[in-house]
């Protein structure tokens, strides 16, 4: 075949060329199923707008995207921090923006990662497909936008900053982890429209047990049953916030939802980083090789993007003074490549230890199915062989705590294998990464203060100074006294009490 | 697919954040701002450059872990290690790599940004002004600016306001009953139905309904002249104020280099300000020694000239200047003077007898005078008057409520100096 390009210079035909041609062997070859895709050509400086701003295009506006904006520049500029080649977004149609710098043999690897690896993953990830809304996201953001403009003008820039602020704050603790009903951007708007409708008609009367009205004494029962109203406990403090603080206002109660949203649409890119990277570094690495096999790429492109692939895909090691932890792209890869060889080259141990797939032929249908049904915890639980293991000479360090010393207390042989894929998976478990930390308690009758409890597992204590702060954010929000009660997980003792008033 | 060239978009997307951010670490940049304005060589201020600001207290928080928990760490190896080994946690680290982990989120929330010239002048010159600047009543200094006013119907095509055109536009076809294409079309299909049903009576009924409406729909437009509106606007003629600034600078040959770096910097600072705050302010730059000049902005600056010091030849160039160009029914008066307080005593009297003239003239006048740096003071016993300054006092304890005056030895004073003479709120006279 002929090429598609020669050179460094990229033009709209030659990538229109290039997209045809990965997607000719993405859906044809590999069986992907993405959305259509748009692509988007734009500047660095646009590149790191859309990075202060989450990567989401059309985000509404508050400072600290402003001081993302301003500390990525200093940065960039100082040469401290080179900008990704691509940021694609979980939308229909799937939009990634490429950078006008690149070469076009780096476009083409960016159209084969974003364009068809991530694109795919969005599209058949179970996780995506339950909590986010490809088709409603850009109308969702532009009414979001919309909204926080007009209270700005309606309600003071600062009235609205407070709100943010705190929500922002809160945003960690602003997920469902388990699925209430499918979330339909499309009905927000026309929500928001209701609640502001329903505001101007009634009042709440989950509060009306104003203390010291001479109303006779709310009995027990009363307050047990509002109380079950509130659902306690519950993890989604935005939530509880937006549904149940006493003292916010519609518009208040509609921010707190927006910041909720745009968290629970990120939710799952938290849990499928290794996975997404991964499905994104095999579909493009599958996609180049198969472009230069087929002609379609001269060697001098092909190794342009090998000497790339290798650099995204390096993984220092625990003694290099490079170490950061894992890189998704490195880990992902590698599992997804054993995927492969297992499925179309199985050994002995494989036969052992994958016995559901090894030797079935069928590579990219395996992978397929990993993408659509893991996410990283299940991934690596699943999925993680001994041969990536051994390749990444795994070990498990164990940290305690009073001790100046890390042990290494398993290594990557036989009877270590599964001790670490074990440790390795839990390490990927959303749970960890947020701290647990629930509303359990609100006083209905009293002064209506708002009762916290955090769990702490492996000793593991609240970080003091920002946990004051967020907990004032939380008060701001809430209208009343907030105390968060720190709990051992195993022993329930009470390890410390913080608390913010009004 | 589709491929769309974002870059002709328009720039800048993010700058109502960065305002919003400026906003909230005003106090921080404006901090820096001072500081850098005694750290920096004077030509950078105006220069086109950016200048650095740290700000930190921008924390956003978030629960999360201190650190320091026991806990489990999968990590790629060396292929060197065996169960059983132990390896030194970092020092000073804490509690190792739970703590990166964990810190991750969190981000720094102190670190350096740039701000732009534009900005930096912003902040710079905030809430400083010209005291006691009034409007000057002369037809000739008005100024003219467009101001929207209401609609008509003529006007640029630019101009054409579209929602208001459609909106008479609608009403009209709604009370004329012009067809709209549902009515069309139906009108349409009862002709082809009529024709199927082979009903000849129904097909000439639905004919001439089919040819009333396209009559209707020839002669009614669908947006007629009548319908189209303009935004109107209108120049309105605002009152403007003139000012001039006259900028007084000894150069004599007792003014040491530090003295004179200071007073350059300071009038360096006046004109920046005057000239972002005030498109009508004009500044004449004078200097003397024994002698007075009149001098361009480059001389004023740069050029380097000793000599004796009479004050009062100044005074009167500033006078002769003003006479001849600025008479003071027109324009505000402004003047700024700096020296080190250097006079011949027998040039105290002809200086009293100027300002005298001047003062019942300007609305302000500022004496900023330059001492000697720490290390180049050696016995002058500090607190001591000049000849020039207990001349100056005299006359504003007379009751001169123009008069201020300010010392400043120090590279460090000249932010404070300025900013305390030119706030919104006229100074009182002696310190």
């Amino acid at each position: 075949m002929t090429l598609l390009f020669d050179g460094a210079e990229w033009d709209f035909a030659k990538l229109d060329a290039t997209y045809r041609a990965c997607e000719e062997i993405a859906c044809g070859e590999l069986g992907l199923t993405p959305y259509p895709s748009q692509i988007e050509v734009i500047t660095s400086e646009q590149m790191l707008d859309a990075y202060s701003s989450v990567g989401l295009p059309l985000m509404y506006r508050h400072w600290s995207f402003g001081k993302r904006f301003a500390r990525d520049e200093l940065l960039y500029r100082a040469g401290m921090q080179s900008l990704a080649y691509e940021i694609v977004i979980n939308s229909n149609p799937c939009i990634a923006y490429l950078m006008e710098e690149n070469t076009m043999a780096m476009q083409a690897l960016v159209i084969a990662h974003a364009c068809f690896g991530h694109n795919h993953f969005f599209r058949s990830n179970h996780l995506f497909r339950q909590w986010t809304d490809a088709e409603g996201i850009f109308d969702y953001l532009a009414f979001a936008r919309r909204f926080v403009a007009e209270c700005e003008e309606r309600h003071g820039l600062a009235a609205v900053e407070r709100i943010l602020d705190a929500a922002h704050a809160l945003q960690g603790q602003g997920v469902h982890r388990y699925l209430r009903r499918k979330w339909r951007l499309a009905d927000e708007e026309e929500r928001a429209r209701a609640r502001q409708r329903y505001e101007e008609e009634s009042h709440n009367p989950l509060w009306s047990t104003v203390p010291g009205s001479d109303r006779p004494a709310t009995s027990a029962r009363a307050v047990n049953q509002a109380k079950a109203t509130l659902n306690l406990p519950e993890e989604n403090l935005l939530y509880l916030c937006e549904k149940h603080a006493p003292g916010l206002r519609g518009w208040q109660r509609e921010l707190v939802r927006i910041v909720r949203v745009v968290a629970q649409y990120f939710y799952p890119q938290q849990q499928t980083k290794l996975a997404n990277e991964g499905c994104a570094t095999a579909v493009h690495y599958a996609i180049m090789t198969r472009l230069h096999d087929r002609g379609q790429i001269g060697d001098g492109a092909y190794l342009e993007f090998l000497a790339s692939h290798t650099a995204v895909t390096r993984q220092p090691t625990l003694a290099d003074a490079n170490f950061q932890g894992w890189n998704p792209y490195a880990l992902g890869f590698a599992i997804m490549r054993d995927i492969e060889r297992i499925c179309t080259e199985p050994d002995a141990e494989d036969a052992l230890w994958f016995p559901a797939f090894a030797g079935n032929n069928d590579p990219w249908g395996t992978l397929r199915e990993a993408w659509a049904e893991y996410r990283d915890e299940s991934l690596v639980r699943q999925f993680l062989g001994p041969k990536v293991m051994r390749a990444f000479r795994m070990v498990n360090l164990n940290d305690q705590a009073n001790e100046p010393a890390y042990e290494v207390t398993e290594i990557h042989d036989d009877s270590g294998y599964r001790r670490i894929r074990s440790l390795l998976a839990d390490h990927y478990d959303p749970a960890r990464a947020a701290p647990l930390i629930e509303a359990t308690d609100v006083d209905l009758a009293g002064d209506r203060s708002l009762k916290l409890t955090y769990l702490s597992r492996h000793k593991q204590r609240l970080h003091d100074a920002s946990a004051r702060q967020t907990l004032a954010h939380l008060q701001a929000l809430w209208g009343y006294k907030v105390t968060l009660q720190e709990i051992d997980a195993d022993t329930d003792r009470v390890l410390g009490e913080l608390s913010a008033e009004a | 697919m589709m491929i769309v060239d974002r870059r002709p978009n328009p720039q800048g997307k993010s700058l109502p954040n960065r305002q919003r951010f400026l906003v909230r670490v005003k106090a921080q940049v404006r901090r820096a701002v001072a500081d850098s304005i005694d750290r920096r060589r004077i030509s950078d201020v105006g220069a086109d450059e950016e200048v650095k600001v740290r700000v930190a207290g921008t924390s956003e928080p978030a629960f999360r872990g201190a650190g320091g928990a026991d806990g489990d760490y999968v990590l790629p190896g060396t292929g060197t290690l065996n169960r059983g080994d132990r390896i030194p946690k970092p020092q000073g680290g804490g509690g190792g790599r739970g703590r990166e982990a964990a810190d991750s989120g969190g981000g720094e929330d102190s670190f350096e940004f740039t701000l732009t010239r534009e900005e930096f002048l912003d902040c710079f010159f905030e809430e400083l002004e010209l005291p006691r600047l009034t409007r000057t009543e002369l037809g000739e200094a008005m100024l003219s600016k467009p101001r929207r006013a209401g609609f008509s119907i003529a006007g640029q095509p630019t101009a054409l306001d579209v929602r208001r055109t459609m909106r008479n536009s609608l009403a009209r076809r709604v009370a004329l009953r012009r067809p709209d294409r549902e009515d069309l079309e139906a009108a349409e299909r009862e002709v082809i139905e009529a024709v199927a049903a082979g009903d000849d009576a129904r097909l000439a009924a639905a004919r001439n309904a089919l040819d009333l409406m396209l009559r209707r729909i020839a002669r009614i437009p669908f947006i007629d002249p009548i319908d189209v509106r303009y935004h109107r606007h209108e120049r309105v003629r605002l009152p403007a104020s003139d000012a001039v600034m006259f900028c007084l600078m000894d150069v004599s040959g007792s003014m040491t280099e530090h003295m004179k770096g200071l007073a350059k910097r300071f009038f360096m600072l006046l004109h920046l300000f005057l000239e972002r705050k005030y498109d009508r302010v004009h500044v004449v730059f004078i200097r003397h020694t024994e002698r007075a000049q009149e001098v361009d902005e480059e001389t004023f600056f740069r050029s380097r000239e000793t000599g004796g010091t009479v004050v009062s030849s100044a005074l009167a160039e500033m006078l002769r200047v003003q006479a001849e160009r600025f008479p003071p029914g027109a324009f505000n008066i402004y003047v700024a003077q700096a020296s080190d307080g250097d006079n011949m005593h027998a040039d105290a009297s002809a200086v009293v007898a100027l300002m005298a003239r001047i003062l019942p003239l300007v609305r302000y006048f500022a004496y900023v005078e330059t001492g000697q740096g720490e290390e180049e003071r050696f016995g002058a016993a500090p607190g001591q008057e000049t000849s020039l300054w207990s001349t100056y006092r005299a006359i504003a304890e007379g009751g001169a409520r123009q008069l201020a005056m300010r010392r400043m030895a120090e590279l460090r004073d000249v932010w404070g100096v300025f900013a305390e003479l030119f706030r919104k709120d006229p100074v009182g006279v002696v310190p």
